[in-house]
């Protein structure tokens, strides 16, 4: 790399400053959201303590939340299936580095919490168990804000946490990692 | 957190036929480095230069590059360019949103400075769709000194420069050479 030649004048401008070395390039889009029917439902029982997911009357699988349609067999999902508030970790990640707008302290651990009885797994934090002790299999239930606290938003469930079951065998949730 | 589009929800909760809707915003805080030859044009921003380089054909590219863009060279020769330059094309932009240069309807312009054979994006504080004309003279409108950070902000905009209706009759000028060292030699 060689160096750059500058004119005079500007050699004498930019000698004793400090140079720009790197700059800010934020990406940032603005979205309206809109749920669906389906995913209102689920985001209205969040409300009142209550997790709501969809049966296809195909393959039988339970959506939650439910968009609606099964993906697989094209047809609408129409069953309402409520579902308990315990459920199985079938996959984490302890989230060792900071970020920009991070909230939590690290390290913390997200998970995908399988609810029994339910096909598609729900993303959440899982706490009250030191992160190197998360594991696959770990059975956990929810943890909720405050009453006065619900609100239409997954954020209604503030956590899981471990329910000191013995662990889940592989074979009960292996379709589902 | 959600809201409702409109009415009213069923008193159990699961109204039909309402769907929920809530701002949803995705950013990325993304920040670089700029190199040797951006880190020039950026600190003589901050200090109020505009700098181009000289590619291997003699045109002067502003911004800068790195490399040459016709045969790949790694380019090191710094010319100063003016901050008058003329209106090559441009866009209307009848409302301001939010993170734009300026507060109210302006334009996007490319610019070719004077001393340069390439132009730059920017906004033009024209005040009116009716004051922009392909081929017009805009100069440089500086941010404040003590705000400026060493990015393309630093120039707040273009605005209209006096002699805007004698240059635009003579929009096939280039390079009137009033910079240091700039356009001189072709």
């Amino acid at each position: 790399m060689t160096d750059l030649v500058l004119p005079e004048g500007v050699r004498e401008a930019l000698a004793d400053v400090e140079p720009v070395r790197g700059i800010r390039t934020p990406a940032r889009l603005d979205y309206t959201f809109t749920a669906g029917t389906a995913t209102s439902r689920f985001l209205r029982g969040i409300r009142n303590k209550q997790i709501l997911g969809q049966r296809c009357p195909v393959c039988h699988k339970v959506y939650v939340p439910p968009r609606g349609s099964c993906p697989t067999d094209g047809v609408p999902t129409t069953e309402q299936v409520e579902l308990p508030h315990t459920g199985v970790v079938t996959t984490f990640c302890v989230v060792n580095v900071q970020f920009y707008g991070q909230v939590m302290e690290v390290p913390y651990v997200c998970a995908t919490v399988l609810l029994d009885g339910a096909d598609l797994g729900l993303f959440g934090l899982v706490q009250e168990i030191p992160f190197d002790k998360v594991r696959m299999g770990l059975r956990v239930e929810a943890v909720w804000v405050d009453d006065d606290e619900l609100t239409t938003d997954l954020a209604s469930i503030r956590y899981w946490r471990p329910t000191g079951e013995p662990d889940a065998a592989y074979e009960t949730y292996r379709e589902h990692v | 957190m959600f809201q409702f589009w409109s009415g009213d929800e069923g008193s159990d909760g699961v109204a039909e036929g309402e769907v929920l809707s809530a701002p949803l915003v995705l950013e990325y805080p993304f920040r670089r480095t700029v190199g040797r030859v951006q880190s020039a044009f950026l600190t003589g921003l901050r200090e109020g230069l505009v700098l181009g380089i000289r590619a291997r054909d003699g045109r002067v590219v502003c911004p800068p590059v790195e490399y040459d863009p016709v045969t790949g060279d790694e380019l090191d020769e710094i010319v100063r360019v003016a901050e008058e330059g003329t209106v090559t094309t441009w866009s209307w932009e009848p409302e301001s949103r939010p993170n734009q240069p300026l507060g109210h309807a302006f334009a996007w312009a490319l610019v070719r400075l004077d001393g340069a054979d390439t132009a730059m994006l920017h906004a033009v504080d024209a005040g009116a769709v009716t004051a922009m004309t392909t081929g017009m003279r805009v100069r440089i409108r500086w941010r404040d000194r003590a705000d400026r950070q060493g990015d393309m902000n630093d120039i707040a905009c273009f605005e209209p420069a006096g002699d805007a209706s004698d240059e635009a009759d003579a929009g096939d000028r280039t390079g009137a050479g009033d910079a240091a060292g700039a356009g001189d030699d072709r």
